[in-house]
């Protein structure tokens, strides 16, 4: 049968370039000698390191653990000796250094005890969840978010639709097609658990239709029962098929809104390797140590793909590749249209290197950006239909609040627009630098706002305290009064009484509040039970092993 | 170990398929059949215009390029400038004197184009900018064209005219000028004549159009529907202009045939395709969202049609063009599309 598929707005038919990879089968590439193991890999915060420089680590033990839920633990990917945990080195666009742990390999890569679910149908998704956060899987299509909460649909959503994404629509990158060429169970099987863990209905799994191969074999891989809840489906190659939110838009029809998540609309997206990920944590009780890379690119004499330890530096994955060196102009870090420029090539393989791009000298690429013209050839291809015309003259003029009004964060920077841009112009660039200074705007207000407020709170007590000590000098005056008019004990009585009932007042107040929150905004007073409540699961959690609920 | 030249530039990292050279070059290539056929019916002062206004306008842009201390080499060969030259000399009439076409493409330039910020900066069509400021500066000149099938000049008459205004021995400036069709249009209704009279008294106009006038306006057409299947110009501005006229002069001759003439009338003379195709779809100048690209585009049409019929000049494109310029920030703010994932409006 053939699906009914829809269209996304714009996109470009780009020259795939992915033969180059693809002669040769999936190899593993060497254990290097030293390991370098960033603590934040993933969207969220970076993890803690729960090891000690000096320490002896084994393959798969965790050596730094999620301490927030948006988080994920990184586990040594070979055994040896811990030997700085330090700022290093990491594949990140900033080229800025940041938290590392460096383990010395032994060359023995002696595992841990692994504990593989024998059952996964009987856990229930809660602890099946759990394993895979403590498994560290992120999402491995690139951007890295722990893939766990995005297996937890909530308590009152249902998921219709699982879409395993295949599409990989990147020029150059073909770590998916290879995996899904050697390893179609693999995927399947991940897929079936991650169904469980969601109750999802249905499930797709999603293709290019330039990966014939890995479509044949995934199709003769799904077993007969299987087929009756799992679909493969083919999608045209048009770049960026492979966005979640474009991919969902071919497959159903339907848009995810604007700021929202595949989930508002019953859906859920995970990368294929992901999928394989999960298989093997559950399955094998492995934890994300290792990940397809593609090493291809113009400047190798032997593009390939090879199983990395994540830790790997590039250089090492590079001459497995026969890099040219000498006659390479520069490395990337993912596709053309989305990697990033890596001028250390020290770095390590971290879980979202999809892909290391070697590209020759001999393609100069880079022209002088001209004036927009307007000619609206950008707009043309947004598949995100925004206007980066618009766009692009708001942020040229810093004008941050128009620019928002354009949508600025509907932008999925795909680089189509640059791509088709007679002016040369690098949107994308001015598109990153206006969300940066918006962002770094909003957190000086908030700071800003957090000070005044604080300032507003200091007058008020101190006018409160002024206002109390009057008080009470103005009662005394009139006890005296009241005692020299009735100049008698009883007065004296009823003052010591008053006094006694003050105490007590004071007392009883001291315990039922413990912090002067009273003259906290409502919304605050949340703020604050949230905090609590986090803390109090956290506390469990780390009691218990922590779920992930 | 790091690589030498590095380059931390942001992605894409793929080399551009498009640039402002090659979008230029392809809309002056699509003039070139529009451009023959006016040379065809006119003569070589087609020509000289053609050649005295590029020129000009060359020199401008490099000069004013030097002046603004911007890189000369790379922006003279965007072919904007070369392209806003072709477009002033070919609105201008063929019997013009040189300088009123130097002065044209000069003012186009510097001023509508270089002092309101070079490329992509100034709000109105250069080339029109110069086009109207000669039809206010010097009336009596632009009225200066031939008549189709009449007397023309050889090349080097041509050029000696254009330049010294010495007619050869045995012409005389009233034969070889006659006013356009829409001129004569205007005069006429201006005399009461009904439309019959005035396509049965004066030969080189029919109720499709003025002679000669009908081809070049299709060969316009056919270079600019070449730009649209190119993706170079977006197909919105043209089709609203010229459904927006066809329907208003439809709305009009209607009831009245005698006196309005035939939205076919009103396609094919003038400067109608070549406004619709070439002029009104500058980028820089024009809407850019799809929706206010239809809004613009018909909002010149209507323009065009009211300043034919009521207004004091003969033909209306450049005005047209330049009030709707002036509307086209508006436009574009409140017609903003709906964003991928955003409620249907």
């Amino acid at each position: 049968m053939k699906r009914r598929l829809w269209h996304f707005h714009g996109g470009l038919r780009l020259e795939g370039h992915k033969d180059l990879s693809m002669h040769t089968p999936v190899t593993t590439a060497p254990l290097p000698a030293r390991i370098v193991l960033p603590l934040a890999q993933h969207i969220g915060a970076p993890a803690e390191p729960e090891v000690k420089v000096g320490e002896k680590v084994r393959t798969g033990q965790r050596i730094a653990r999620a301490t927030e839920y948006v988080s994920a633990p990184i586990h040594a990917s070979t055994s040896g000796t811990v030997v700085a945990i330090e700022e290093r080195a990491v594949p990140h666009p900033s080229g800025l250094p940041a938290p590392c742990i460096v383990i010395e390999a032994d060359g023995q890569d002696e595992w841990i005890e692994r504990q593989p679910v024998a059952d996964y149908e009987s856990l229930d998704p809660s602890a099946l969840r759990n394993v895979i956060r403590e498994a560290g899987i992120v999402g491995l299509g690139g951007a890295g978010f722990p893939s766990f909460i995005k297996l937890n649909p909530g308590p009152d959503k249902v998921v219709d639709l699982l879409i395993l994404n295949g599409a990989e629509c990147e020029p150059y990158i073909t770590c998916d097609a290879m995996l899904m060429q050697e390893h179609p169970r693999r995927i399947i099987d991940g897929l079936l658990i991650m169904r469980h863990a969601l109750r999802a209905k249905r499930c797709i799994i999603a293709i290019e239709d330039n990966k014939k191969v890995a479509h044949t074999v995934l199709v003769n891989a799904l077993q007969k029962h299987e087929a009756e809840f799992i679909e493969i489906v083919q999608v045209p190659s048009i770049y960026p098929t492979g966005g979640e939110k474009q991919l969902i838009k071919v497959l159903t029809g339907k848009e995810v809104p604007s700021n929202g998540l595949p989930i508002d609309i019953g859906m859920v997206c995970h990368n294929v390797a992901t999928a394989a990920a999960v298989h093997a944590a559950i399955a094998e009780g492995t934890p994300l140590i290792e990940r397809i890379v593609t090493v291809t690119g113009e400047a190798l004499d032997r593009p390939r793909n090879l199983v990395a330890r994540i830790g790997t530096p590039f250089s090492l994955l590079l001459e497995a590749g026969q890099w040219r060196e000498a006659d390479t102009a520069e490395v990337l870090m993912g596709g053309p249209m989305m990697g990033f420029v890596v001028p250390d090539l020290g770095v390590p393989v971290v879980k979202t290197t999809n892909c290391l791009l070697a590209r020759p000298r001999s393609r100069p690429h880079r022209q002088p950006a001209m004036p927009c013209i307007r000619c609206g050839q950008c707009a043309r291809v947004c598949p995100a239909q925004l206007l980066p015309q618009q766009l692009y003259w708001h942020a040229h003029a810093r004008n941050f609040d128009r620019i928002q009004d354009y949508h600025l964060f509907d932008c999925i920077e795909c680089g189509c627009c640059a791509y088709v841009c007679p002016s040369h112009i690098p949107l994308v660039q001015y598109y990153r630098f206006a969300k940066t200074e918006i962002w770094a705007q909003e957190r000086q207000k908030q700071k800003a706002d957090r000070a005044r407020q604080r300032h507003e709170w200091h007058l008020e007590r101190l006018e409160r305290r002024k206002r109390e000590e009057e008080e009470r000098r103005r009662r005394k005056k009139e006890l005296l009064k009241k005692s020299k008019a009735a100049g008698g004990d009883a007065a004296k009585k009823a003052e010591i009484e008053a006094a006694l009932a003050r105490v007590k007042a004071k007392k009883a107040s001291r315990q039922t509040a413990r912090a002067n929150t009273e003259n906290l905004t409502d919304a605050q007073k949340q703020a604050i039970a949230a905090v609590e409540a986090r803390r109090q699961r956290l506390r469990k959690g780390s009691d218990s092993g922590g779920d992930a609920q | 170990m790091s690589l030498p030249e590095q380059s931390l530039h942001s992605s894409p990292h793929l080399p551009p398929n498009n640039s402002v050279r090659r979008m230029m070059i392809l809309v002056i290539l699509a003039l070139i059949p529009g451009l023959l056929a006016q040379v065809h019916f006119f003569g070589w002062g087609v020509v000289v215009n053609l050649v005295l206004a590029v020129a000009t306008a060359l020199g401008a842009e490099a000069l004013m390029l030097r002046l603004r201390r911007r890189p000369v080499l790379p922006f003279l060969g965007d072919g904007s400038a070369l392209l806003t030259g072709l477009l002033l000399g070919l609105a201008l009439p063929t019997l013009s004197p040189w300088w009123l076409i130097v002065t044209g493409a000069a003012f186009a330039l510097i001023v509508a184009k270089h002092l309101y910020g070079g490329l992509g900066y100034n709000p109105f069509n250069p080339a029109m900018v110069g086009y109207a400021m000669l039809l206010v500066a010097f009336p009596r000149e632009m009225t200066a064209w031939q008549p189709i099938g009449g007397d023309s000049l050889g090349f080097l008459d041509q050029w000696r005219y254009t330049l010294t205004g010495q007619l050869p021995a045995g012409l005389d400036y009233d034969a070889l000028t006659a006013a356009t069709p829409l001129d004569t249009l205007r005069t006429a209704l201006g005399m009461d004549l009904t439309l019959h009279e005035i396509f049965t008294r004066y030969e080189h106009l029919s109720p499709f159009g003025g002679h000669g006038w009908i081809w070049v306006n299709l060969w316009y057409a056919v270079g600019g529907i070449a730009l649209v299947a190119l993706r170079v110009i977006s197909w919105r501005i043209p089709a609203a202009v010229i459904l927006t006229l066809f329907l208003v002069a439809t709305l009009f001759a209607l009831p009245d045939p005698d006196l309005r003439p035939s939205p076919w009338f009103h396609l094919f003379t003038g400067a109608t395709m070549l406004g619709a195709f070439f002029i009104a779809t500058d980028p820089v100048t024009a809407a850019t969202t799809p929706r206010g690209q239809l809004i613009y585009g018909a909002g010149i049409a209507l323009l065009i049609y009211v300043i034919r019929t009521w207004g004091g000049y003969p033909d209306a494109v450049a005005f047209a063009v330049l009030l709707m310029n002036l509307a086209t920030p508006t436009i574009d703010y409140y017609t903003t599309p709906r964003v991928f994932g955003e409620e249907r409006r």
